[in-house]
């Protein structure tokens, strides 16, 4: 039997969007409040998906220690109380949720074993979410 | 195809224990939730069926019919239960949360299968706001 295994984790971590291919007066307009040059925070709610099939002795699809610890090490380790803008992964990108979404994914689905990672949904604040499942 | 959601809640307890593990490996793997004695939970149950959009009654299915199934065959057999201990499904399965959805899934797909409209599409089930399961009806 195949199913799915979900788990919501909190990241706490401040940001700017900013791209520097765009003007001043681009950013402004593009972002806006965003654009914000000190900065602004969330608490992000970074949902973790993985598949896979039951094992009949213990139940589980994952045993759900294990999962914590890889997304404790691999990301909330990495992003919780910092500033994203300065992390190495948003060197060349702006820090948006989509791509917060995105390298959550990449860094979870080198750490899990093959074909087990499934989706990740970031919410940025209770009325927006993103979405990534590696396509 | 439009996929309808009903959700339901029930409060049960269980605990975490293979019968061909020493007591030993039950704590290992299972942590606090191999205690015997038992500890509980506020499920919320998310049943999601899919079909066309009825051009007279403008349903997918009736959330009312979808409802009372829920209570008939789920939540009057688990809420405020012990489920190791009052539940047939779970007298040998170990009742993990993937396990619950796949059995909820089973307890429900009769009734909507017998309806002849919706598919069943999928059964989540939250054990807390953190955590979640869910079933597909694959194999």
């Amino acid at each position: 039997m195949r199913a799915f295994f979900g788990r919501r984790y909190l990241i706490s971590a401040s940001h700017r969007l900013h791209s520097d291919v765009l003007s001043a007066e681009e950013n402004r307009t593009t972002y806006g409040k965003c654009n914000n040059p000190y900065g602004h925070g969330h608490n992000y709610i970074v949902e973790v998906m993985v598949s896979g099939a039951v094992d009949p002795e213990t139940g589980m699809v994952v045993n759900m220690a294990v999962l914590d610890e890889v997304v404790r090490t691999k990301v909330i380790g990495r992003f919780d109380h910092t500033n994203l803008n300065l992390d190495s992964y948003f060197v060349n990108r702006v820090p948006t949720t989509e791509n917060l979404c995105r390298a959550v994914f990449e860094l979870l689905k080198d750490a899990l074993p093959a074909g087990e990672l499934e989706n990740v949904r970031v919410e940025e604040t209770e009325n927006n979410f993103f979405e990534y499942r590696g396509e | 195809m439009i996929f309808l959601t009903r959700r339901a809640t029930f409060s049960a307890s269980h605990y975490y224990w293979n019968a061909a593990w020493s007591e030993e490996q039950n704590k290992q793997v299972f942590g606090r939730c191999a205690n015997r004695n038992g500890h509980g939970h506020n499920y919320t149950l998310e049943v999601t069926v899919a079909g066309d959009v009825d051009p007279v009654t403008g349903f997918v299915a009736d959330l009312k019919w979808l409802r009372d199934v829920i209570e008939r065959d789920v939540l009057a057999a688990w809420d405020h239960r012990h489920l190791n201990l009052e539940t047939p499904e779970f007298a040998s399965a170990i009742p993990t949360t993937e396990n619950i959805a796949i059995a909820a899934w089973n307890r429900l797909e009769p009734a909507v299968l017998a309806a002849g409209g919706a598919q069943l599409s999928r059964v989540r089930v939250y054990e807390t706001p953190e955590i979640f399961a869910e079933f597909r009806g694959e194999a």
